[in-house]
């Protein structure tokens, strides 16, 4: 007779904060429970602190002018990519929005081909962007003028609260599809699927720093960032539901530096399905207008 | 036993049980116990006279200056970058950064040395240091500009009457190599323009040859040429750690500048990668402690190079205070030898002042 086989030992997986392109642990040290939407146990999480919240904005200063000064052609090449890849990892993110969203299998599969869907669609702006909101002006001269929208800087993002991955990617491609680099705050009670989505975009063609992803209390990050004098913009839809922070204090704190802060739609959080439009890529730019002489 | 020249000053031998770097525990002389006088109120006679009594050999001959640096103890490697690793470690927050951010600040000598410097460069950096921090009075200014010697005309007109001092680089830096003759000129001319303080380079070549008794008549010449100037210089000695392969020679090397009477001893050019590195600096720190248990003497230390972030300053300000003690956190007897370093600390001050975390676009880009 042969023993019975020994009961297979759980590999748990640890969910870290992503820097710089880095899976660093948080500064702090700190963790926290992430529980499905059933109260069951699911992994612990890195709870970043303001200190992480700085690295992750160094990490995004320092990637923008490379993001940036790469062809449009060659963002949208690289964005698509990145929908390729959570194509392929679709399972796992079905699985990850159903425990954390308490959705049927159903409907996190359609929150998820929705979610990739409106990645590539965002992807595909890249180089049509400058065509639609540019323009030459005309001008009562001998010149050529010539408006095109470039990007802002460091989009800082407080995810939406409670629909975990099509909210996420519905705030942050719109951000980085221009050549913006973001600081996202996921999702304090459902931060799974940001992480996951780190690790797509960790292994796609994306550049360390464009997109950093923070886990923890928004209420503790978010402030910091809404205060950083090295954030441009700020995107506060996750400070609908989240405890102890609302969108208004956060806009008053960005005010000191006079950023940009798009505020979220109403008074609850947006259902997403249809969340996507050309002004949520050009709440991120600024409009350069270039004279130049004509020749005779 | 032969006869020697009594030394003016009454000289105590090293106490060698200090030296070997891992030397956490021992307390440092105090101000009271020790009396100190600062290097540069020493006439060459002194100088000789203390370096002979440290020495035991009245006519400082090669090999006595040999049998003095080789018989100075090791420096345990291993030891000294853990002990330099933990000092490291403290956390200096709120009222102590602060207090530590504005020394910083005062302890800094202001650095450009590219070959593409210009007029207006220099003029720039002079015009950071003397307003560092336009919308804030209470900032500090850097204690020099550091230039090469063809700039310190426009360095010392430009700082006027700031109390920013001019430091020059001299001596044929940042290599020194070339002929004493050469060096000394290059050193004349940058004290006659005005400057305060000199960085002179020491000759490696000659230092890792065995040729101490060389390193030392440089040092002495240069100070001679720094001192009895019109406008008397001070005189800091660049060992170049990075290119003296040891910690024992990093020691060796510190001594050496010592008894030749430097009044700072100062890691690097800048120019050689490592250049300041912890240990390095904490060696230095022994060196200059033990000198003043020695003779009496108070040299200051200058780590150049690579200090880039206000956490990397507090990491030195703090061996500073262990190893060296108080006395030293001086801007007379603790330099930085930095360019950006200074808007890193710039932007921690703002954050302590604001709360809120500054940015590049928050400080001048020089």
């Amino acid at each position: 007779m042969r023993a019975p086989a020994p009961a297979r030992i759980d590999v748990r997986k640890t969910y870290k904060l992503f820097i710089g392109g880095a899976f660093p642990r948080s500064e702090s040290g700190r963790t926290y429970e992430v529980t499905s939407a059933k109260g069951a146990f699911l992994a612990n999480a890195a709870q970043g602190s303001r200190k992480d919240a700085r690295d992750a904005v160094r990490a995004a200063r320092s990637a923008q002018p490379g993001w940036a000064g790469a062809t449009a052609y060659n963002r949208g090449q690289v964005l698509y990519r990145v929908a390729e890849l959570l194509e392929g990892r679709r399972a796992q993110f079905v699985a990850d929005v159903a425990a954390g969203e308490g959705l049927t299998e159903r409907r996190a599969q359609d929150a998820v081909a929705a979610a990739i869907d409106r990645w590539v669609w965002y992807a595909g702006w890249s180089d049509k962007v400058a065509q639609v909101a540019g323009n030459a002006n005309p001008v009562a001269g001998p010149y050529f003028n010539l408006s095109a929208p470039e990007p802002t800087g460091v989009v800082a993002v407080i995810a939406p609260q409670a629909s975990s991955l099509l909210g996420l990617v519905s705030v942050l491609a719109p951000a980085i599809v221009t050549g913006n680099t973001v600081v996202v705050v996921a999702s304090e009670d459902r931060p799974l699927p940001a992480i996951s989505l780190a690790e797509v975009l960790a292994t796609s063609d994306v550049p360390a720093g464009v997109v950093n992803i923070l886990t923890g209390r928004t209420a503790e990050i978010a402030p910091h960032l809404a205060k950083h004098m090295d954030v441009n913009a700020l995107d506060v839809a996750g400070a609908l539901g989240a405890d102890g922070i609302t969108w208004g204090a956060l806009e008053a704190d960005a005010a000191d530096t006079v950023k940009r802060v798009l505020r979220p739609a109403g008074d609850d959080e947006a259902s997403w399905a249809d969340a996507q439009s050309l002004n949520a890529i050009l709440a991120y730019t600024e409009t350069k207008t270039v004279w130049h002489p004509k020749g005779m | 036993m032969l006869p020697r020249a009594r030394p003016t000053r009454v000289v105590r031998m090293p106490d060698t049980s200090r030296l070997d770097g891992m030397t956490s525990t021992v307390t440092t002389p105090s101000s009271e116990s020790v009396p100190r006088s600062h290097p540069a109120d020493r006439t060459g006679a002194q100088v000789a006279a203390d370096a002979a009594a440290v020495i035991g050999s009245a006519d400082l001959s090669e090999a006595g200056l040999r049998r003095f640096l080789h018989g100075l103890p090791g420096v345990d490697r291993v030891g000294a970058d853990g002990r330099a690793a933990h000092l490291g470690t403290r956390s200096i927050k709120t009222t102590a950064k602060a207090w530590a951010l504005d020394l910083t600040i005062s302890m800094v000598d202001l650095t450009t040395l590219e070959g593409a410097d210009t007029p207006g460069k220099v003029r720039s950096l002079v015009a950071k240091a003397r307003t560092p921090e336009p919308g804030d009075p209470t900032c500090p200014r850097p204690a020099a500009v550091c230039v090469y010697g063809d700039m310190v005309a426009e360095a010392r007109d430009a700082v006027g009457n700031s109390g920013i001092r001019v430091a020059a680089v001299a001596t044929a830096f940042p290599s020194g190599r070339a002929g004493r003759q050469v060096r000394l000129a290059d050193t004349r001319d940058a004290v006659a323009a005005g400057a305060d303080e000199i960085d002179m380079v020491i000759d490696r070549g000659a230092f890792l040859s065995g040729g101490f008794r060389k390193v030392y008549d440089d040092i002495v010449a240069v100070r001679e040429v720094c001192h009895d100037a019109e406008h008397p210089a001070h005189l800091k000695v660049i060992l170049e750690t990075g290119e003296l392969a040891t910690y024992d020679n990093v020691r060796r090397a510190s001594w050496l500048a010592m008894l030749a009477g430097a009044d700072f001893i100062k890691t690097s050019t800048g120019k050689v990668s490592p250049a300041a590195t912890l240990p390095v600096t904490v060696i230095m720190l022994e060196a200059v402690r033990d000198f003043l248990a020695t003779t009496g003497v108070q040299v200051g230390v200058k780590p150049a190079g690579g200090i880039r972030t206000a956490k990397d300053a507090i990491k030195y300000l703090v061996s500073v205070n262990e190893v060296a003690g108080e006395p030293w956190l001086d801007p007379d007897y603790f330099r930085f030898g930095a360019s950006s370093l200074l808007n890193d600390v710039l932007l921690q001050r703002q954050k302590l002042a604001t709360g809120a975390y500054s940015g590049p676009d928050y400080v001048t880009i020089d």
